[in-house]
């Protein structure tokens, strides 16, 4: 197989030896579980339970709403005590309708579904039992899977790209699923190429797991048409659009979807789940999570029911060595920062990284010396001083026109940067303002529209008006001339 | 803990700062320094003392005239390394008040007129040296022959002062033509190269720096080992100076193939004047100079065929201060039109066709 060269990219430290070697434990039931009816993209869910009813484990608590939403469902059983505003895990710490489970430590679920054959379905019945099991991708975008699942049954897939990479620093929980699960990974990449009817796929690990290559080579050894891509460390490695053209040499087109190259991505835990889902019945109620970072008293991988909170992941996981100076959701690349230690972990949780000051980035930032690092390591080509230059002096569309639509903010820039400059900072701004720029542009363009065929209808039944008049006068004179 | 401040990623980071980067700079100077400080003596040292003295004292000053804080701006080390490539390269007796006056065109014309450190259009030792060599012509080419410090024609440390605050007693009896300067007067006046260059040119000497000229800028063996560590730390990369030595030296061969008489070749060009400064140090300046490895390339071609132009055909012997500020100039518009290709785009920008793709609008319309 021909490997195309991917541009850019920096190689921060990776801390995850700590981690990698050590098996996943399980964590005791917490008192209550947090469930947050917005842990996907797109709409927002709408709770299907009333308080005080009492549900099983794996039971649909909230239900989807509309096409792009995803279901949710209870990660154990209990009775369900309020369902109201609490803390969601984003940086902006505001509420969202969450509703609470008190778990009542039976763990009773519902009846396993009798052993089927996914192999038997059809490619839409796959893609709802996907989406019954509530499942988006857990590598961090959250985008329900079977939408994606649909999208790539329309166009025709040729390969599947498994993205095992995980090439953010501390995180291993992708790691330690390949190593654990390595056989319920392949089969699910084998129902989700059923259902796309895709001829192929690959999964992809970065060099630094060797142990998880291993696995999975053995896993995926008994089907030639899956195979397992070492790729280099380097991060964005994991960043679909460099893992596509790294294997398929191709580019996904600006403003474009990699199903129009006949590729599609989905991470290793959502294919696992996505095994999960079509051979047991499971809905998507737990998953994988890294608890890393110079204060965590004992860094290690959990296997974490979806609403237990930040602050009891943390407690039974051994504490806190030290108090952090930053609380993180994610990797330190593009992981966000959390309110503080009391919200809950949500599908997309990859992991909870607890910093130390040491370990943190600087804050003291200099003027722009022009050395160009930033270019030099942009995996997208771009030239993020160019693009900041702008961005300070509020020339949004400016940025724009040079690439700020094209940036995939992975942070390559900021991280190399010796000003320090927040660079991932001022574009996530500038793209808010661009896209409410352009909303605003849209609005005021469907106005015009309307206005203008408004008017336009107005002076066409005017004219109208006025043709019939000159015609009846027209009959009139004429009858008129008749009676003369 | 509660963390009110948002903050964007990447939450961890290189630890390659901007005082670092300076200290490098700094590093890769010192053999080619202390080789001059030896060459040149007393009078070199006191020069540079000075030189580096004004610059620090009139970035302070600028410093507070614009309300910035001293702590971070004075000592992140860019001063210190302008002065620093000002001081090698001057002429090693110079007065104290070329240093002074020089440190202080560098520091608050050419650099803080333009709003201080990374604003600046134009390499602000060039601009000093170019200032210094126009305005003061015979100061500027008042090249001393080599006295090796605690050699017997060395200058004591009170005569070195005295050279440096009160002039060089007797001029003639201690300087002589830089070998550029020999080549192109003897040229002009009909003799052909080969018979001045046994005069005045040895490759080995000029290559290990025992002849005259800019304090630091004799010793091409030493600039080049200052180049290597600049390039091995990563401070700076090979687009610059590999394009502008292979087109100075690729212009000299070709000149000197036509008409050997007449056209130096490229161990001349490359191993006189201020070429080795310039190639590794200071058209390398980050500031200056395009951000993109393929400006660079361009960048680097044009300051080396300017220099070769300017040596060759110019009004002054050496074009090492002209070429790169005339591609100083130019910086802006090679990274106006040299980009590299963005992903998922073509060329010139429009997203790439997919065989049977769906049109769509371009987002960056």
């Amino acid at each position: 197989m021909k490997l195309a060269r991917t541009r850019g990219g920096v190689h921060p430290e990776y801390h995850k030896k700590p981690t990698s070697a050590l098996p996943v434990e399980s964590l005791p039931l917490p008192q209550m579980l947090y469930l947050p009816l917005q842990q996907h993209v797109g709409t927002t869910a709408v709770p299907v339970v009333k308080v005080g009813e009492y549900v099983r484990k794996g039971q649909m608590i909230a239900s989807a709403e509309g096409h792009l939403s995803a279901h949710i469902h209870a990660p154990t059983s209990g009775k369900i005590k309020f369902i109201a505003d609490f803390t969601a895990p984003h940086p902006s710490g505001l509420p969202t309708l969450t509703i609470q489970l008190e778990p009542d430590g039976l763990d009773i679920a519902d009846d396993e579904l009798p052993d089927r054959d996914p192999f038997a379905l059809s490619s839409r019945e796959i893609s709802s039992i996907v989406s019954e099991a509530g499942i988006v991708g857990m590598g961090g975008a959250a985008f329900p899977s079977a939408v994606k699942l649909d999208q790539g049954s329309k166009g025709q897939i040729h390969t599947l790209i498994i993205n095992g990479s995980e090439c953010e620093p501390y995180l291993t929980c992708d790691d330690r699923l390949m190593q654990e699960h390595a056989d319920g990974i392949v089969d699910g990449a084998r129902i989700m190429m059923h259902a796309l009817n895709a001829p192929c796929a690959r999964i992809a690990i970065e060099g630094n797991k060797p142990e998880a290559i291993a696995t999975m080579k053995a896993a995926a050894s008994s089907w030639d048409n899956i195979a397992v891509v070492p790729m280099p460390v380097c991060y964005p490695m994991g960043s679909a659009k460099q893992m596509i053209q790294f294997i398929t040499g191709k580019e996904v087109p600006a403003g474009g979807r990699s199903a129009e190259l006949g590729v599609l991505v989905h991470n290793v835990a959502t294919t696992f789940a996505v095994h999960q889902a079509l051979r047991t019945g499971r809905p998507l109620i737990s998953r994988l999570v890294t608890v890393g970072g110079g204060a965590i008293r004992s860094p290690r991988n959990f296997h974490v029911l979806l609403g237990t909170l930040v602050s009891d992941l943390i407690e039974s996981s051994g504490g806190l060595k030290e108090s952090p100076a930053r609380l993180l959701s994610g990797g330190p690349m593009m992981g966000q920062i959390m309110p503080h230690a009391h919200v809950p972990i949500v599908k997309n949780t990859s992991g909870i990284i607890a910093l130390i000051g040491s370990e943190l980035q600087k804050d003291d930032t200099r003027p722009c010396i022009r050395c160009g690092r930033c270019v030099s390591v942009c995996p997208a080509g771009l030239l993020p001083l160019q693009m900041a230059a702008r961005i300070r002096v509020d020339d949004v569309d400016g940025a724009a026109k040079i690439g700020l639509t094209d940036c995939i903010s992975c942070g390559s820039c900021s991280y190399v940067c010796p000003s320090n400059i927040p660079l991932v900072h001022y574009f996530t701004f500038a793209k808010g303002e661009l896209s409410s720029r352009r909303e605003q542009q849209r609005q005021n363009d469907h106005i015009r529209g309307l206005t203008e065929s408004r008017s336009k209808r107005l002076a066409e039944q005017k004219r109208a008006k006025a043709e019939e008049l000159a015609k009846k006068k027209a009959r009139s004179n004429n009858s008129k001339e008749t009676v003369n | 803990m509660n963390q009110t401040v948002p903050v964007s990623g990447p939450h961890v980071h290189i630890s390659m700062d901007v005082p670092t980067i300076m200290a490098w700079v700094i590093v890769a100077c010192l053999p080619a320094t202390l080789y001059g400080f030896y060459q040149f003596g007393w009078p070199a040292i006191s020069l540079f003392v000075v030189t580096i003295s004004a610059a620090l004292i009139g970035e302070a000053f600028a410093l507070k005239l614009a309300g910035k804080s001293l702590r971070i701006h004075l000592f992140d080390g860019s001063a210190l390394v302008t002065a620093w490539l000002l001081a090698m390269s001057l002429p090693p007796w110079a007065p104290w008040w070329i240093g002074v006056l020089g440190s202080g065109i560098a520091i608050l014309i050419g650099k803080q007129v333009f709003g201080g450190i990374g604003q600046n259009v134009f390499n602000p030792a060039m601009v000093a040296r170019v200032a210094l060599l126009i305005s003061f012509p015979v100061e500027m080419t008042t090249w001393i022959d080599p006295r090796p410090l605690l050699s017997a024609q060395a200058p004591g440390f009170m005569d070195g002062l005295g050279i440096t605050f009160i002039g060089i007693p007797d001029v003639d009896a201690v300087s002589s033509a830089s070998t550029l300067g020999y080549i192109k007067t003897s040229v002009d006046q009909g003799l052909t190269l080969s018979e001045i260059l046994p005069d005045i040119f040895d490759p080995l000497s000029a290559f290990m720096g025992t002849t005259n000229g800019s304090m630091g800028e004799t010793s091409a063996f030493f600039l080049l080992l200052g180049g290597l560590i600049l390039l091995f730390r990563g401070i700076i990369s090979w687009h610059i100076p590999f394009s502008m030595i292979t087109v100075a030296a690729g212009l000299a061969l070709l000149a000197n193939l036509i008409e050997p008489s007449t056209y130096p070749g490229p161990s001349i060009h490359l191993l006189s004047g201020g070429m080795m400064l310039g190639v590794f140090f200071i058209a390398t300046d980050p500031t200056t100079s395009p951000s993109t490895p393929m400006g660079g390339i361009v960048f680097g071609a044009g300051c080396g065929a300017l220099e070769w132009l300017i040596r060759t055909w110019g009004g002054y012997p050496e074009g090492l201060g002209f070429s790169i500020l005339i591609m100083n100039s130019l910086t802006p518009l090679i990274d106006q039109y040299v980009r590299p290709r963005v992903y998922g785009r073509n060329r010139r920008g429009t997203p790439l066709k997919v065989p049977g793709g769906k049109k769509r609008k371009d987002s960056r319309k």
